[in-house]
């Protein structure tokens, strides 16, 4: 289904961010057809068009909205998650500037069917100008009986309103997220229990990406089967990538799953700046593992194609590094972000990150020994999968990978042993996991 | 003192949690749109007028880096330096910026209008290399857009 070209989140219309203008254009008719339909019934076609997560993780948003228990005495919540903190990543914005219903619909529809009496919208505070112009359209919204009580004079209420963050990269992260609504610091909560069950002030709550709930409209009017064959079968619809670094037309383009990683760089972004060959790739956020210049013809972008290459689809954030980019330059950055953005909750993650950076430093000043490649290799194995969050796991998945493509960058910078004299480290050291 | 109107704001956003404690970070940017930063003062006047424990205000504060925790200029100029406009050069833009103000990264000018920071992804990565200035983003940075802002804002 390459040849699916319609852009469905973000389609050419002038002025789609006004009322009226989306009205016109067939909004809010999902709306109205879920008001007639059963909430079971909703989760069903949401389970049906095989629609997954777009915040990372990828997982079925159907069977995440059926944990929702449907008997509950506590009120339920829906968080949208608008944090886009993660490097590489700036698709949420797109809807909230040129796509604003299509969101709020989708919301809505997602509040109906579990039965949520608010939605808190989680955006970064640095999104001033995005807050404004989301408000704005929640504003109309309300006006208009979609929002609020007896929603176009039906039995179904729910507010919705907009959470400001504060500039923490952790509050992504779902429970941190929950955590910050409530007034705290970021802390990641331990699951279980999961969201669904123990989330907002102990209420039933789900969490669902912007671009996630603005697909559900389009389900919603257009049919699950017709969705569920955008792209790849097991990844369906159109992604919002975001291609950044070394490419002459950066920005969002919407295209299905599936298409592949040198079109969307080649065909859409215009090729690498000066004609320079392609050294790396980060394909999805700055959390997932980069794969090599010479290994992208064939990558096709989708959470399963991406597996083969020991790499995933994360955010869609793509960042292209040409082959005169330091990429130990570039992997020191990284982990001083996520150094800085740690929570200091577990101490594999704040202080393993600390840790890598200093190493990674050493070999940038060409301080470096060889034994520091594996030493390197060691943290970052031992921060992975030994916290509560996926923060740690996130900054090691780019040292592993960078490691293990790009280890003759390190030994170029290792000083005074020459390179032939092979290194064996000692076996404690010898991780087979990279 | 929190203004009679910036009390009201905070006072309008009660309906919109079951807790007052989840006005903490609400009411700390209602703060620094007033006061241009967070200081220990203010912290405990938030505590006051949530009735939540000084600590706990302390607590949020200081763990969100969008709260300044001493004073800002009166443009605060935050240049993203994260991996795609590090690519890009935001190294020089800081850089630049510096050299022009005469400042190191984290100081004010002594005239107290410019203060330069270097924060990390601000989600604009298609537009490297950009900066942040007070609440407005400024993209696809050169030096002459540099030059001339910097003109336009003193």
């Amino acid at each position: 289904m390459s040849d699916f070209t319609e852009k469905l989140l973000l389609p050419e219309i002038p002025n789609l961010h006004n009322i009226d203008v989306y009205e016109q254009n067939s909004g809010y008719q999902a709306l109205r057809k879920v008001l007639e339909m059963t909430p079971d019934a909703v989760i069903d076609v949401v389970k049906k068009s095989n629609l997954k997560g777009r915040g990372g993780a990828c997982f079925p948003t159907g069977l995440k909205w059926s944990f929702m228990p449907k008997q509950s005495s506590k009120p339920k919540y829906l968080c949208a998650n608008g944090d886009e903190g993660e490097p590489g990543t700036f698709k949420d914005r797109q809807i909230f500037e040129f796509n604003p219903h299509l969101f709020i619909e989708g919301s809505l529809i997602s509040a109906y069917a579990m039965g949520v009496q608010v939605i808190y919208v989680y955006i970064r505070g640095e999104y001033v100008k995005w807050i404004n112009l989301l408000q704005k359209a929640i504003d109309d919204a309300y006006a208009k009986k979609y929002i609020g009580k007896k929603i176009l004079g039906t039995n179904f209420s729910t507010e919705m309103y907009i959470f400001p963050g504060a500039g923490a990269y952790i509050c992504g992260e779902e429970s941190s997220l929950m955590n910050s609504i409530e007034g705290d610091r970021g802390y990641p909560r331990v699951k279980p229990p999961f969201p669904a069950q123990n989330g907002l002030w102990g209420c039933p709550t789900t969490i669902n990406n912007i671009e996630t709930l603005s697909n559900v409209p389009l389900i919603i009017n257009r049919g699950a089967e017709w969705y569920s064959k955008i792209g790849e079968p097991k990844h369906p619809g159109t992604l919002l990538f975001g291609i950044s670094g070394h490419v002459n037309k950066p920005g969002v383009y919407e295209l299905p799953t599936g298409t592949l990683l040198t079109d969307i760089i080649y065909k859409y972004a215009g090729g690498v700046r000066d004609n320079k060959k392609i050294k790396a790739v980060i394909p999805g956020g700055s959390s997932t593992k980069w794969i090599r210049g010479e290994e992208i013809d064939g990558v096709r972008m989708d959470s399963e194609a991406l597996k083969a290459y020991d790499t995933s689809i994360g955010t869609g954030g793509i960042i292209v590094m040409d082959d005169d980019t330091d990429v130990l330059k570039v992997l020191a950055r990284l982990i001083h972000f996520y150094h800085h953005e740690s929570c200091g909750q577990c101490t594999p993650c704040r202080e393993g990150c600390g840790w890598m950076e200093k190493i990674i430093k050493r070999f940038i000043a060409g301080e470096g020994k060889l034994e520091d490649i594996d030493l390197l290799l060691n943290v970052a194995n031992n921060i992975e999968g030994n916290t509560v969050c996926a923060l740690g796991d996130a900054a090691a998945w780019p040292v592993q990978s960078v490691i293990k493509k790009f280890r003759e960058e390190f030994e170029k910078r290792v000083r005074k042993i020459p390179i032939e004299k092979k290194y064996v480290p000692p076996p404690h050291l010898i991780v087979e996991k990279v | 003192m929190l203004t009679q109107e910036n009390l009201k704001k905070i006072e309008a956003l009660k309906i919109q949690f079951p807790d007052t404690k989840s006005l903490t970070i609400p009411a700390l940017h209602i703060a620094q749109s007033q006061y241009g930063w967070i200081s220990e003062e203010t912290m405990k006047e938030a505590a006051h007028v949530l009735n939540v424990p000084e600590s706990h205000v302390i607590g949020v504060a200081t763990f969100y880096t969008m709260f300044n925790k001493k004073p800002v200029g009166k443009y605060h100029i935050q240049v993203c330096t994260n991996v795609s406009c590090q690519l890009l050069g935001a190294e020089k833009i800081s850089e630049y910026i510096c050299k022009k103000l005469n400042i190191k990264v984290g100081e004010t000018t002594a005239d107290k209008i410019f203060t330069i920071s270097e924060v990390e992804c601000l989600g604009s990565c298609g537009t490297a290399p950009m900066m942040q200035v007070n609440n407005d983003y400024h993209e696809n940075l050169t030096t002459e857009k540099i030059d001339k802002l910097l003109q336009e804002l003193k």
